[in-house]
């Protein structure tokens, strides 16, 4: 790296990170790369965990957001049970996700982001969610060819009556959506 | 067993559990009752929100949990407001909400004033609970082999709690090396294989989303299994179940090793110990056959006795 700058763009991010429950361990990270290490996915991602707390402090959040890094934790919370630091890292990546949808920045290729939003929809839609309403939205927004190759197994669990054709609404969807308007504030959708 | 020391517990099967992973309920059910347990389904429960909806919107996925918090609170009926869930993924989502609204005063706060302007209250006094736990710890060994009719006798079982299970509070069980499932599988006569994956990510919804990548992570999990001589893996949770189950054909081709073995939830294998019939753990729901499982268990029966 050329350069670090600590910009007032990295210190709002900073500052939203450590918002979250026990966020403020953030400022503890020792670089040691025990979540890189432990991380089932790193391997794949451009950036791996430890260096995304690099990026952070280096002023660069912003590549990471573009990347395909942060949408491909798998939430299995490895990271954070073995972080010496103590930081809850899978909540980290919780909050760069949404710092991602927010400001447009979906990861390299969006499929995760797009699942993510799929499924959003359809609780805010039902109460509960509904599996293949879900599947369906989200190979329209992704690539819908693709939804040919999930027909043979769509075939084998209907055949086993474990598709639900028709979505169940809860009674008190109304009061819940109020509640869950009180709390909307500008994150995400 | 009589009716006055029969036990009640509400319950919260999740959207899986409805239709995709109905078996899960099905046979939860059906076990826990042979166990004088009986599972009472929590009113009108909403989505958990899973690890999608807190990945766009955290308060709201915290507001989702509350409110089941908050039903199971008001349907309690003077007991202790335990909810039992069967689904890792429920099970994270209630359990940190749960924590987190006792530990950030301002997060409580809005979430509880959003439950109130409704006409609901979260006092903080729900408890969270996952179904493995509940049948290991509270049903327990003595009633658990008491209740066996058929041991899985010669049957090597792959213990595959999951990831989401004793992480990331540790509080059920170990988040490296989970014995719940092991101890159970051992009352119910079967052999648990060593199975250093139990607690390795399944790759949850990445299956859809990222498939080669998802791929990588079953195979890896079916491959050992397999190379580990076990003839079935054993799941908690219908997310791990699903995934699989259900792309054994390519992830061999991934893999570049047989991947085939059949996957069934903690509970059939229960149900199938205590003798419960094939439609009592809905085990014609399953994709992978279990048809050499049984007839191994039936053999294996004859032979005990």
């Amino acid at each position: 790296m050329s350069h670090v700058v600590v910009d007032g763009n990295s210190r709002e991010l900073l500052d939203r990170l450590c918002a979250i429950p026990r966020g403020q361990k953030v400022k503890e990270c020792l670089q040691c790369g025990t979540c890189s290490a432990s991380c089932p996915t790193s391997h794949a991602m451009d950036y791996s965990p430890r260096e995304i707390i690099a990026a952070l402090r280096a002023g660069l959040i912003e590549r990471v957001l573009s990347s395909n890094t942060v949408w491909l934790c798998t939430s299995c919370y490895s990271c954070t049970v073995r972080c010496p630091a103590g930081i809850p890292f899978t909540d980290v990546m919780y909050e760069l996700k949404r710092l991602g949808v927010e400001r447009g920045l979906n990861g390299r290729d969006g499929t995760t982001t797009a699942m993510a939003k799929a499924f959003v929809r359809s609780i805010d839609h039902h109460g509960r969610n509904h599996e293949p309403e879900i599947i369906r939205q989200f190979y329209l927004h992704t690539q819908p060819w693709k939804a040919l190759g999930q027909l043979g197994l769509a075939w084998r669990l209907l055949k086993r009556g474990r598709l639900a054709l028709r979505a169940h609404n809860i009674r008190g969807l109304d009061s819940l959506r109020k509640m869950l308007a009180a709390v909307d504030d500008k994150e995400g959708s | 067993m009589s009716a006055s020391s029969r036990r009640r517990m509400l319950y919260f099967p999740g959207c899986s559990l409805m239709a995709t992973n109905r078996a899960y309920d099905v046979s939860a059910r059906h076990v826990t009752d042979a166990l004088g347990l009986e599972l009472v389904e929590l009113d009108d429960w909403n989505c958990c929100g899973a690890t999608a909806y807190i990945a766009i919107n955290e308060r709201k996925s915290f507001v989702l949990s509350a409110r089941n918090l908050a039903l199971a609170e008001a349907q309690a009926n003077g007991g202790t407001g335990e909810l039992a869930i069967c689904c890792n993924g429920c099970y994270v989502a209630l359990r940190k909400a749960e924590k987190y609204l006792a530990e950030d005063a301002l997060l409580r706060q809005d979430v509880c004033r959003a439950l109130r302007d409704q006409g609901m209250e979260y006092r903080g006094k729900a408890r969270v609970r996952h179904l493995l736990e509940v049948v290991v710890n509270d049903c327990g060994e003595q009633a658990i082999k008491g209740r066996v009719r058929r041991p899985l006798n010669g049957v090597k079982v792959a213990g595959y709690p999951g990831c989401q299970i004793g992480r990331p509070f540790g509080e059920i069980d170990d988040p490296e090396y989970p014995r719940l499932m092991e101890r159970l599988l051992g009352w119910l006569g079967a052999e648990a294989v060593p199975f250093p994956l139990a607690s390795k990510c399944c790759g949850g919804m990445m299956m859809t989303t990222q498939p080669a990548l998802g791929r990588k992570l079953t195979g890896r999990i079916l491959r050992f299994a397999r190379e580990g001589g076990a003839d079935c893996l054993a799941t908690a949770c219908p997310l791990c179940q699903i995934n699989l189950e259900a792309y054994q054909d390519k992830v061999s081709v991934v893999v570049g090793a047989d991947c085939h073995v059949p996957v069934l939830y903690f509970t059939q294998l229960m149900g199938l110990a205590f003798g419960l019939s094939a439609e009592q753990v809905a085990l014609g729901d399953n994709l992978t056959s279990s048809d050499k499982l049984v007839a191994a268990d039936a053999s294996g029966a004859e032979e005990s006795q």
